[in-house]
């Protein structure tokens, strides 16, 4: 079994180091038609006396030899237009995007022959790896029950080498995909195939990050079943995750596109979904016939009626541990890391401010594009309300959700996003601390301050703190992902739904001492 | 304003430091030798298995203790002073109070066999004998022998076989606990220590441990003739009062600190609570004069909290109830049920096909009047017996 797992672990690791230093085995050739169907007619224009001199031609070892080149000489030719204030020739499109499309097109020889294989040998040996690794646990884990041995005695868990390691390369991974995605022109390629299958089209870079975090999630899942498999909880709920990650976050909306329809992710709310109201996005639904007008009105009852509504019944769970990509994948790929969110209550005091900053921040941003849609204004207070749209997109939508979001598992938990940055759950929480059926019940007396739930809290919460005073935890930052409950020997903790009056316990006693009664 | 000195800082102690602050203005001093802060002695073994740092045992953060005024002394007590109300401290000044509270604890038994004081022979209940069986098993060992069949040998075999250490637990009686739980329970929790790879011999005791050449345990000697190498014992046999200390003072003992119904002991304000008190006579008659558990701790630390505080309240503890986690069974108890029926009761007991799920009533035979419960895999409402 043992072994079992070792040869695992050399697959995975062979699979994702394929994955990896994919770049470094291919070669590229561009031609003058590559650059014609990659370019827009104006960037043609523009751009090909330059590039047929520097890229035509040659065949280059990497795709940022082209990528470095080719955005150079766009940003160039940018700046010669605006030094020369001819506004009109300016080019407005993300050069690293037309990087991508030309350096994808341009990918020839042995790699691009053969994406199949390597797709087998990256994705098929990683996933094979990884499930070879999981499957004996059922065995060597023995019986089923809470499996948090050695957490804190591993590199890997307890912000090891290892640990920084998988930290730097989420990272790493997140700034290529929303900066340089050029640099991972060999990893895109290794979707095209499914790309063309589902939604006609060659993959993009999100087609990637979809086709990644569904497959992450799906074997994450695979030791998710495993390790929780004493709590139907656990199960439900990862059941639930995986349900809405592949099915409507992946596959509905590319299958949309194939249907010549907007693409949507009918689960992501507003805020979360925060370039919903932009006005592209609602102009595009609104000249997209029927399903475009539903589309419409399906994401503001969504975020106005659904959400406040399921909320109320049970809670924030229901979104954030049932159903939500960003809490999906942090209950899957992050749950090894659950144990390091910050407990203290100056985290707990830094948490409210930057949450709600954020919510505002998407407020404001979301109240400055309506404004621009109605009247057709671009500026507002003198503040072009693209500018915030972009401020926006990159600080909290890339960064934030991303980068730091996904990146910072290892080493500062698995939901530092959902907590600290996420302006639904913000939204949400307001809703579960002050209207909501929803509470974590703790027992009597039966708690012993052991700390089992406050460790395993992946959102921070010293569930602790109110355990052990016989108080029910009411806090707008529970996602509910029971954990808490499940860890603790003593059978204390419970997730409820009931009625809201006696909800929140002020003045708590902790029952079977009969000498102790309320206002002695 | 009063000084009020608490020896020992363990849940009893701390309860009762916590609720006199609520309640007062009073100086607070807490004096522990263990560690600076109060932890959860429960969750020492999850610190060994991985489960959790030392840190996260400490209920509280550091600044907890200056925000409620509540002054904490490492520091070990030697002797008491009752007439001048002054403790002398092995390593600080003297320390001179208004009202003293012990709350010093407990140790492990031992129970006079051969070699138990060997290194490699330890029991289970301090921070320090964390730090021991880390130390004990640094180069890992080839097996254990855990003797005394109850709670905590149960937890050191838990903790033992997460790092793959082979334990052989021996229990006095014919079945685990089973002084305390009835014979199908027991056979419940046992086939679930089979089901871990605990090699359970019941009906053997210890006789004898014997050394190796450096002093330290080679193998032990059951009652039966067997000797069993080992590299590590864990003396689990129970626990009883801490208080060596306080033995050739005025302070009235018996296994433990006789008090009365109010935690007051034979010195003008002096009390004691938690492990290391004994009641002269329970204010509850099914009580048992020592009772060494978390729950009761935190009740007298609320009880005394009062009394220092000038409301004077006498202890009375509601309907019994305790939990443990056995490997990953979880098992709660209210009421009494003992291990066997008493007379004129009779006892229900259902499991599921499983054998890991149970319940167990105790009820009167003629009226019904219900007596007490065993739960196990089954969480129940501590309200709903707390009536």
């Amino acid at each position: 079994m043992r072994t079992l797992q070792k040869i695992g672990l050399i697959i995975f690791i062979i699979g994702i180091t394929i994955f990896t230093f994919s770049p470094f085995i291919g070669s590229y050739k561009v031609t003058d038609d590559i650059l014609k169907t990659g370019l827009s007619e104006q960037q043609y224009a523009n751009l090909s006396k330059k590039l047929n001199e520097k890229l035509v031609g040659q065949t280059f070892s990497f795709a940022w030899q082209i990528s470095s080149v080719f955005v150079n000489e766009y940003e160039l030719k940018n700046e010669e237009f605006k030094s020369k204030e001819e506004w009109d020739k300016v080019m407005y499109d993300n050069p690293q995007e037309v990087a991508l499309s030309l350096t994808k097109s341009s990918a020839t020889g042995f790699y691009a022959t053969n994406i199949l294989l390597f797709f087998l040998l990256s994705f098929g040996f990683g996933v094979l790896g990884a499930i070879m690794y999981f499957l004996p646990d059922v065995i060597l884990l023995g019986p089923p029950g809470i499996k948090n041995n050695h957490i804190y005695r591993r590199p890997s868990t307890n912000r090891g080498l290892i640990a920084y390691f998988v930290f730097a390369y989420l990272i790493g991974f997140y700034i290529l995909l929303y900066f340089y995605p050029a640099q991972l022109t060999n990893q895109i390629l290794l979707v095209d195939p499914l790309s063309l299958l589902l939604n006609g089209n060659p993959a993009s870079r999100w087609f990637l990050y979809g086709v990644l975090y569904c497959t992450v999630m799906l074997t994450m899942g695979v030791r998710m079943y495993i390790k929780y498999r004493n709590n139907k909880y656990q199960i439900f709920r990862t059941t639930s995750v995986l349900f809405f990650q592949v099915a409507f976050a992946f596959l509905i909306p590319e299958l949309l596109i194939r249907f010549n329809m907007p693409s949507m992710d009918f689960k992501n709310a507003w805020p979360l979904n925060y370039s919903f109201f932009f006005d592209w996005n609602i102009d595009n639904l609104l000249n997209s016939g029927a399903i475009g007008a539903f589309m419409l009105f399906w994401g503001i009852v969504l975020t106005l009626i659904i959400v406040p509504v399921f909320s109320y019944f049970y809670g924030k769970r229901w979104y954030c541990s049932w159903v939500c990509g960003c809490g999906g994948l942090a209950e899957t790929l992050g749950d090894p890391y659950r144990q390091h969110s910050n407990k203290t209550l100056k985290a707990w005091k830094f948490e409210r401010w930057i949450v709600h900053g954020v919510l505002v921040f998407a407020v404001v941003m979301t109240g400055a594009a309506l404004y621009t849609f109605f009247t057709n204004q671009n500026t507002l207070l003198g503040i072009d309300t693209y500018s915030i749209q972009k401020a926006y997109g990159f600080l909290i939508g890339s960064i934030f959700a991303g980068v730091i979001g996904t990146g910072f598992y290892p080493i500062f938990g698995n939901r530092v996003w959902c907590r600290f940055g996420c302006p639904l759950a913000a939204y949400i929480g307001i809703i579960q601390r002050f209207k909501s059926r929803f509470r974590i019940t703790t027992n009597g007396g039966q708690c012993i301050s052991c700390g089992n739930c406050s460790t395993y809290c992946e959102q921070g919460i010293d569930v602790r703190w109110y355990a052990q005073r016989g108080e029910n935890i009411v806090r707008a930052s529970c996602v509910g992902c029971g954990v808490c409950s499940a860890v603790c020997p003593r059978g204390v903790l419970k997730l409820e739904n009931g009625p809201e009056q006696d909800r929140i316990i002020e003045n708590p006693i902790i029952i079977g001492n009969d000498g102790i009664k309320l206002n002695l | 304003m009063e000084n009020i000195v608490i020896i020992g800082n363990g849940i009893s102690g701390i309860t009762a430091a916590r609720h006199i602050r609520k309640k007062s203005n009073l100086n607070i001093t807490v004096i522990s030798s263990e560690t600076k802060y109060f932890f959860s002695r429960t969750a020492l073994m999850y610190i060994y298995m991985g489960h959790m740092k030392f840190e996260h045992t400490q209920p509280y953060e550091p600044w907890f203790w200056e925000k409620n005024r509540i002054n904490l002394i490492q520091d070990y007590v030697e002797t008491i002073d009752f007439k001048n109300k002054s403790l002398s401290l092995k390593n600080g000044q003297p320390v001179k109070y208004d009202k003293l509270i012990l709350a010093v604890g407990s140790k492990p038994n031992k129970f006079g066999w051969p070699g138990q004081d060997l290194k490699g022979v330890q029991g289970l209940y301090s921070y320090q004998d964390l730090l021991e069986l880390e130390e004990n098993t640094k180069n890992g060992i080839k097996r254990a022998v855990i003797v005394g069949g109850g709670l905590i040998g149960i937890e050191l075999a838990e903790m033992l076989l997460s790092r793959n250490y082979p334990v052989t637990f021996l229990v006095r009686e014919e079945s685990f606990w089973g002084n305390i739980l009835p014979k199908e329970d027991s056979e419940l929790i046992m086939r679930h220590m089979a089901e871990h790879h605990v090699d359970l011999k019941t009906e053997t005791e210890l006789k004898e441990i014997i050394p190796d050449s450096n002093g330290r345990v080679k193998s032990i000697i059951t009652n039966n003739g067997e000797e069993i190498e080992c590299e590590l014992v864990g003396l689990t046999a129970g626990v009883s009062p801490n208080i060596n200390f306080l033995k050739n003072s005025e302070l009235d003992l018996d296994k433990g600190i006789l008090i009365n119904e109010f935690l007051e002991t034979n010195q003008k304000d002096v009390y004691a609570i938690g492990d290391c008190a004994q009641f002269k006579q329970h204010p509850k008659k099914d009580r048992k004069p020592i009772e060494q558990v978390w729950y009761t701790g935190r009740m007298m630390g609320e009880t005394v909290a009062n009394t220092v505080c000038g409301k004077k309240l006498a202890y009375n503890p509601g309907h019994w109830f305790n939990s443990a986690k056995f490997f990953d069974i979880e098992y709660q108890t209210y009421g009494w049920v003992f291990n066997k029926a008493l007379e004129n009761e009779e006892h229900f007991f259902w499991q599921d096909k499983t054998g890991k799920i149970a319940i167990r009533l105790a009820y009167d035979k003629n009226s019904r009047l219900f007596h007490g419960i065993n739960t196990y895999g089954i969480r129940m409402r501590h309200h709903a017996f707390d009536k």
